[in-house]
């Protein structure tokens, strides 16, 4: 009995095997918990924790260090809105402010009909479009008042759902080659190349 | 080139040249050469982090001079070090600073505050006045992380020595860091609470008031407290502690880092357990183990009434005047000191002349084959190249002996082969793991001894033997042939078999391996030294067995006494009419209580004792004693290493001291012990068979002296006062010597011990124990840490911590049986049949139902007892739904 | 006036659309830098880097060919591709992987082939969630061409490449930080010594870490020679660097351009590239190499973008990204907005910079919204000092990694740069902008 849906259980295995340790598949998992429950369940938690050979607390020390998993219920959509210097110039504060007022829910917080959370965030590397705004982390280049409050319409209104798909969800392209080769093969090959790369320095200095 | 051979190298360290070990952290050679350097994360006893930064000095590199982490920096030669340098003064005042930024200001009320290492860096270096007028950080007030274990997230500075001991040390990494920056606090999981039974060492090593003890919280100031270095009597490890004590009242107890014992750390029930010393004031019922036993009482008219000394001496020695000497006999004694026990051997085989004695409950093993065996220390385990452990889970039955072996294999040194009778976390530590079916412990010891036949038995079962030809081979194969560095540690694996199951599997492995070393794995307190001052029949204090002493002089042996079960059935049968307890509680203690309590209900029982217990609603006369930390003298620890244990309090009432006791219940009947007190017992012993108990006395405070070793002595170590913080009370930094430490061990003199003679082991025969059919499972009884022992029931911390009984059992069973976990089910077996709720286990070994001895359940000793009582050695049991 | 001769290396595909689909790049090129790496000896292409002298574009600015050579002869290595990308007004690595994945996945299969490495991660940055699904695309793109996976080409050198989502930490760009979040643990930096990637990396292997924007000069580099590639730019800076220009410009954005030909003042003032202050105004201070790169100011301007040029001036090009603050600029709160990143970001781990960052803050904060002490100027400047002794460039260190010395550089430069601003936010008891 897993807590996963079968097809996220499948992937996170399929995850676990990329890796030469399975700890390493601790990122790509949460971020599938998160995708399962739209944040960090403690069952989702403790799934991780069996799938990549960790203890729970090991799962939530890690997983509460990084800003994009959250341990507590989120609204369908996250938005972010930067402040930080190059958006601070360009008017992030001020659309951090009117973002909060549009939402009808504090920085940090979630709104009443648990649609939206709002956050402020650090440089999200689009600079030259600023002030920078993501949902669910995806650009979506609104940089003036009017132009999130139409956003925010759209998503009330499921016109961007294509876009944007629910919070937790982040990578949708499934990984299609060549699954991690055997451990074995793989020092074979190296094995090969390396003593391949001997004989030539050899040669070379003949 | 540098030179990877050498082993010393020379660096500079303010200028003054000094040598280091090769590879060493510049913290520990500075320290060395009397430069302390100050710390927060670093611990001795663990991997260095670097991350508080307080240890940070200048060291002279290609790019001049830098600042770097003394605790983490390995000594290269030439390396130059200054650590009193302006720009060195300059950061750790920085780094000082930063740490107090949030810190609350509530040293006056902190369970830290007088032995904290932040405040008393503070004191001594710190600018006085705060330049930090921000709000400081809040965090809600102390939450519970663990059942003994409460956190202040605000006093925290993140030093991680806490989580790092978790993981690292213990292996529970049931807390870890979460959060990231100035939010990061320390968590456990919120379904998974900090219930590792190591969770107390955190609270010892943890350099501010964050973690506190929920035991000892606000119990004492430190200012207050008195302190003295002993031995942790609770289990045969005997622990180096410093108990300390506050107006006359034990208030803590701190593992001290000995090497050779303990590194430092405690379990949670040593740790903790002195609430069972002092007892419960309000508690007056004598079946009560909460209940401080300190008059002497007889029985008047069926009821145990308050007396005098002179009657109740009196009332005893009619006892023993009344019975001959094959109808009187004594159990226990593990409890006692060595000099205690010496004291009632002599009563019982000097004056009594009974050789009905026995310190162990049915649950040991044959002390003769102990004491013939070529012993190992821990040292020896942590040092061995392979360790074989045939034993109950070294985790709950001998704690610190888990974690130096799991120190050892983490660190690579040491291979583990382990033979599988029930659930254990040697599991974890294993390379090899040979499942081993309950009775079968001795087919598996010869398989691995290159006994065909004994293989050839093993797989004439119907599943034939429960491992590879590969894992038997890879087992062999760490063993070697000769055992040369192996350490067999060996104990009772499955309590529901016959000792001589486990007894045959020792004696092969001791003809087949004669260079390996043993480890018996008895746990109850000084039982090592019970049966080295002889009491156990035939044997005779010094270690030497009446067998051998008897060849030894070309004389026939006498003829053996009876042991506990065989005195508790001439109990019951009316072959023996007379009982002394020695200290414990022989109805909690023997897994066949129903058998206890007739035997005791039909003898005359005198009980020793400090507190109240089952077996005392039996007695007829109840004599108090002094107990642990209460009295001197010496203990053996499982290694036989002889230490000392000094009293930190005053027995309460009237107590007195075995040595005592024994002397005056002689007198009554007419004759002297020759023992005045504790201290010329110890010479007694000392004198008569050259146990170093004087030696060890008049060391003081100190590790002791291993019986039958050559003794090295050692330099006393210093005390790090920031590894173990607490240990001396409002010490400013500085380097002190080690706690307690009165005598230099040089001057501990060589003992000269009897040497021990390897026993003739015969090998008897055990009936093979093949499953009656695929729906049986076989009975493995198992003992966790906390159970129903008056330590535990005493110590209300540690009382809730008793587990429910239930029976345990493999997934695969559970599946294949059709039953899940939490279901109740009636176990049938060929004599009977009782109802039992099922948990699973995946440590549990398939086809085994596993039950814990002596947990909580309305009937649950009875359930063991009843099991153990349908099939004399091996049990089977079918689960059917009720 | 700019200079605009140097080709386009990494950016050459910016004027098309479709610059992130595979038939745009098998149209434009895609591939033969691999094609003919493979071809050459690995060595051979190993010298083509060293030659080419690509310095890092991460930050540190480390000799690529100079990392490679310490770990040609480890038998076991990994090649880890840093896409993290956090350091405030840096988004060009945000540009490569967005928008010319498979240029990246070329890039890391000649760098692999290079080192002969059969395992690649690359780490690239959480909130890039489009940027993550077009290099999963990418990958499994080239796999389908027979560019990745067993038998590249028919070469008999195989690589896969695992893309590595980060989740949200500015950390995890160090590179052992990195390596921790890619073994699944916090982004907790390790020591130095001893835990240098190339001898302890991964897994206790050594490893490579390079910067995506590192990688997608190979193909070029390949394709065209070292020799090519060096004989642009200036000095140690060679080839061209892609320039991430933010604040308050007309025309902010991301340009490439020949290493050291430019100055800032080009950059900020060219009418193709950042087109001039927003409403004709002034610089006031720039900051030119992301924000744990110390300010420069007006008379800094014609500095070329160079990096042993603008280390001249005890700062950093760091990873090319300038912000450019105007006379509308509060010099404080500027400062504030860059120390309160450094707080958040703080992993957490060394006192000095977990505690001092929140300190900073806090005091900043009051400076800026009211509550500031003439004295705080004196307080900022020591427990700056109490951070990186000295204060100097390169900074010294009292922490694990330099994010923690990295924290001053803006307070300090904001002290230095603009006192008076200060004064008059105690006197104002807050900003006296606002
Ligand atoms: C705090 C900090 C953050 C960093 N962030 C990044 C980053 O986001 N991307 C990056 O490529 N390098 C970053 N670096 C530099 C890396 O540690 C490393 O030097 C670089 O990835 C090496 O690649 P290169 O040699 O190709 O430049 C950062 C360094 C520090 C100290
Ligand atoms: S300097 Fe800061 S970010 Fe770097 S390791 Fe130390 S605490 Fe973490
Ligand atoms: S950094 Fe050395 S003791 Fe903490």
């Amino acid at each position: 009995m897993t807590y996963f849906r079968q097809d996220i259980r499948l992937r996170a295995q399929e995850v676990v095997a990329l890796y030469p340790q399975k700890r390493s598949a601790m990122l790509p998992l949460l971020h599938l918990a998160q995708e399962h429950d739209g944040y960090l369940t403690p069952e989702g938690m403790a799934e991780v924790a069996e799938l990549t050979g960790t203890s729970p607390a090991e799962v939530r020390g890690t997983a509460s260090f990084y800003d994009m998993f959250h341990l507590e219920p989120v609204g369908t959509y996250v938005v972010g809105v930067c402040t930080n210097i190059a958006c601070l110039l360009a008017g992030g504060q001020e659309m951090l402010d009117h973002a909060a007022s549009t939402l009808g829910c504090a920085v940090g917080s979630t709104s009443a009909d648990g649609m939206f959370t709002l956050e402020e965030t650090e440089c999200l590397a689009d600079c030259n479009i600023a002030p920078c705004v993501q949902v669910n982390h995806r650009f979506v280049r609104t940089t003036t008042p009017d132009a999130l409050d139409a956003l925010v319409d759209d998503l009330r209104n499921g016109r961007r759902d294509e876009e944007i798909p629910a919070h937790g969800t982040l990578i949708r392209v499934r990984r299609s080659g060549g699954l991690r080769a055997p451990a074995d093969q793989v020092a074979n090959e190296r094995a090969v190349a390396h003593r391949a790369r001997e004989e030539r320095a050899a040669q070379e200095k003949k | 080139m540098t030179d990877t051979t050498r082993t010393t190298v020379s660096i500079t360290i303010n200028g003054r040249a000094i040598e280091a070990e090769a590879n060493e952290l510049i913290i520990t050679a500075a320290e060395r050469a009397g430069t302390y350097v100050p710390r927060f994360c670093y611990h001795p006893r663990m991997e260095p982090v670097g991350v508080c930064r307080m240890c940070l000095v200048e060291v002279d590199g290609p790019r001049g001079a830098t600042l770097q982490p003394a605790c983490y920096l390995r000594v290269s030669d030439g390396m130059s070090v200054t650590t009193d340098s302006e720009k060195v003064k300059k950061a750790q005042d920085g780094v000082l600073e930063f740490l107090l930024a949030n810190h609350p200001l509530d040293c006056p009320v902190c369970d830290k505050g007088g032995e904290c290492p932040l405040q008393d860096q503070t004191l001594a270096h710190g600018s006085g006045e705060t330049r930090f007028i921000e709000e400081k950080r809040h965090f809600a007030k102390p939450i519970e992380i663990g059942e003994l274990v409460l956190l202040d997230r605000e006093r925290c500075i993140q030093c991680s020595r806490c989580t790092r001991f978790a993981s690292e040390v213990a292996g529970d990494a049931q807390i870890d860091f979460a959060g990231r920056g100035e939010s990061i606090e320390v968590a456990p999981f919120p379904t998974e609470p900090f219930d590792s039974i190591y969770s107390g060492n955190t609270v010892q090593i943890c350099p501010v008031g964050a973690l506190t003890a929920k035991p000892y919280r606000f119990t004492a100031r430190p200012w207050d407290l008195e302190q003295v270095e002993s031995t942790c009597t609770t289990c045969s490890v005997g622990c180096r502690v410093a108990v300390q004590s506050s107006q006359g009242r034990l208030t803590r107890v701190l593992g001290i880092d000995s090497d050779a014992v303990n590194h430092g750390w405690l379990c949670d029930k040593g740790r903790f357990a002195i609430d069972a010393i002092d007892g419960d004031e309000t508690s007056t019922s004598v079946t009560d183990p909460r209940t401080r036993i300190t008059e002497p009482m007889v029985r008047r008219n069926g009821e145990l009434v308050v007396t005098s000394w002179s009657e109740a001496l009196d009332a005893a020695s009619t006892i023993v005047r009344a019975s001959r000497a094959s109808s009187f006999g004594a159990i226990g004694g593990a409890a006692l000191t060595n000099e205690g026990a010496f004291a009632w051997e002599r009563f019982l085989r000097g004056v009594v002349h009974t050789d009905n004695i026995d310190a162990q409950y049915g649950d040991g093993l044959d002390a003769a084959l102990l004491q013939s065996l070529p012993r190992a220390t821990l040292n020896d385990m942590a040092e061995a190249c392979t360790v074989v452990v045939l034993s109950g889970d070294l985790r709950e039955e001998l704690p610190i002996a888990f974690l130096r072996l799991r120190d050892s294999v983490t660190k690579g040194r040491t291979n583990v082969v382990e033979l599988v009778t029930g659930s254990s976390a040697v599991r974890s530590l294993a390379r090899v793991s040979l499942p081993t079916r309950p009775g079968e412990a001795h087919h598996v010891a010869g398989a691995v001894a290159g006994d065909d036949s004994a293989l050839a038995s093993l797989g004439l079962h119907s599943q034939g033997a429960g491992f590879s030809e590969y894992e038997l081979a890879e087992a062999r194969r760490l063993i070697g042939t000769d055992g040369a560095g192996v350490v067999f540690v060996v104990g009772r694996s499955n309590l529901a078999e016959d000792s001589a199951i486990v007894e045959n599997a020792v004696a092969i492995f001791a003809r087949q391996f004669p260079k390996a070393r043993f480890l018996p794995a008895l746990r109850r307190s000084n039982v090592f030294g019970a049966l080295d001052m002889g009491l156990s029949p035939g044997l005779r204090p010094g270690r030497s067995s009446a067998v051998a002493m008897a060849r030894a002089l070309g004389v026939a042996a006498d003829a053996t006494g009876r042991g506990t079960i065989e005195q508790l059935h001439a109990l019951r049968d009316g072959t023996q009419s007379a009982l002394l307890l020695l200290g414990g509680c022989v109805i909690s203690n023997t897994l066949q209580r129903g058998l206890a309590e007739a035997a005791l209900g039909a003898a005359a029982v005198i009980a020793v004792t400090g507190h109240g217990s089952a077996s005392l609603a039996y007695a007829d006369v109840i004599l108090p004693s002094s107990v642990s930390h209460e009295r001197s003298g010496t203990v053996t620890n499982l290694e036989g290493r002889v230490s000392a244990v000094f009293p930190k309090i005053v027995a309460p009432g009237s107590a007195w001291s075995d040595v005592a006791i024994a002397s005056e219940l002689a007198e009554m009947l007419g004759q002297s012990l020759g023992l005045d007190s504790p201290e010329h017992t110890s010479q007694t012993i000392e004198d008569s068979v050259g146990y170093p108990a004087a030696s060890v006395m008049a060391a003081g405070a100190s590790d002791g002296i291993v019986v039958g070793r050559d003794h090295t002595t050692t330099a006393a170590g210093t005390e790090d006062p920031m590894a173990n913080p607490g240990l001396r009370s409002a010490e400013l930094v500085g380097l002190s010597p080690r706690a307690g430490d009165v005598t230099a061990r040089g001057d501990v003199p060589t003992a000269s011990v009897p040497a021990v003679e390897t026993r003739d082991v015969q090998i008897q025969s055990v009936p093979s124990t093949a499953l009656a059919d695929a729906y049986a499972l076989q009975v493995v009884v198992s003992r966790r840490l906390y159970d129903q022992s008056a330590a535990v029931l005493g110590s209300p911390a540690l009382a809730d911590l008793i587990p429910h009984t239930v029976g345990m059992a493999n997934p695969y069973d559970l599946d294949r049986l059709g039953v899940s976990t939490g279901d109740v089910v009636r176990a049938v077996g060929t004599l009977g049949s009782f109802d039992i709720e099922v948990v699973v286990n995946a440590l549990v070994p398939r086809g085994v139902l596993e039950f814990v001895a002596n947990t909580l359940a309305d009937d649950g000793r009875d359930i063991v007892g009843r099991a153990l009582a349908m099939n004399e050695a091996v049990i089977e049991l079918r689960l059917e739904s009720r | 006036m700019a200079v605009f001769t140097a080709p386009k290396i990494v950016s050459s595909r910016s004027e098309f659309a479709d610059s992130h689909t595979l038939t745009r790049f098998l149209a434009t090129g895609g591939f033969e830098g691999l094609r003919r790496a493979l071809t050459m000896y690995p060595e051979a292409v190993a010298a083509e880097v060293d030659t080419a002298s690509l310095l890092g574009r991460g930050g540190a600015g480390f000799p690529a060919g100079r990392k490679w050579s310490m770990l040609r002869k480890a038998p076991v290595s990994y090649l880890v591709i840093n896409g993290d990308e956090s350091e405030p007004a840096t988004f060009k690595d945000h540009y490569l992987v967005e928008r010319e994945p498979h240029q990246l996945i070329e890039g890391v299969t000649i760098a692999a082939y290079a080192l002969q490495v059969t395992q690649a991660f690359i780490f690239l940055r959480g909130e890039f969630a489009l940027g993550l699904e077009r290099v999963q695309q990418a990958i499994n793109d080239a796999y389908e061409q027979g560019a990745l996976g067993s038998n590249i080409f028919g070469s008999g050198f195989s690589l896969d490449i695992v893309v590595h989502p980060g989740a949200g930490a500015y950390i995890c760009g160090e590179e052992t930080s990195l390596i921790e979040a890619l073994e699944g643990k916090r982004g907790f930096p390790r020591i130095k010594p001893p835990f240098f990637p190339a001898a302890i990396g991964l897994y206790g292997q050594p490893t490579v870490v390079n910067n995506v924007e590192t990688m997608a000069n190979l193909p070029w580099i390949v394709s065209h020679g070292g020799a090519a590639f060096a004989a642009l730019g200036l000095g140690r800076s060679t080839g061209t660097r892609l320039f991430a220009l933010s604040g308050r410009v007309n025309n902010p954005g991301m340009f490439e351009l020949e290493m050291a030909k430019n100055t800032f003042r080009d950059i900020i003032f060219d009418p193709a590239l950042g087109g001039g202050i927003i409403n004709n105004g002034q610089v006031k201070a720039f900051i030119p190499g992301g924000v744990s790169a110390p300010w420069l100011g007006p008379d800094d301007l014609d500095t070329p973008l160079g990096q042993d040029e603008v280390g001249a001036k005890a700062t950093m090009l760091g990873s090319g990204s300038i912000v450019v603050m105007d006379q509308t600029t509060c010099a404080v709160r500027a400062a504030w907005r860059i120390t309160k990143f450094f707080s958040r970001e703080s992993c957490g781990q060394c006192t000095p910079c977990r505690e001092g960052s929140g300190w900073l803050e806090r005091i900043m904060f009051r400076l800026e919204h009211g509550g500031g002490r003439m004295e705080d100027l004196d307080l900022l400047m020591d427990l700056c000092d109490n951070i990186a002794p000295g204060l100097g460039w390169p900074p010294q260190q009292t922490t694990i990694c330099v994010l923690g010395s990295s924290i001053p550089s803006s307070i300090t430069s904001a002290i230095n740069m603009f006192r008076d601003e200060f004064y008059a936010h105690v006197t104002h008891d807050g900003c006296p902008h606002d």
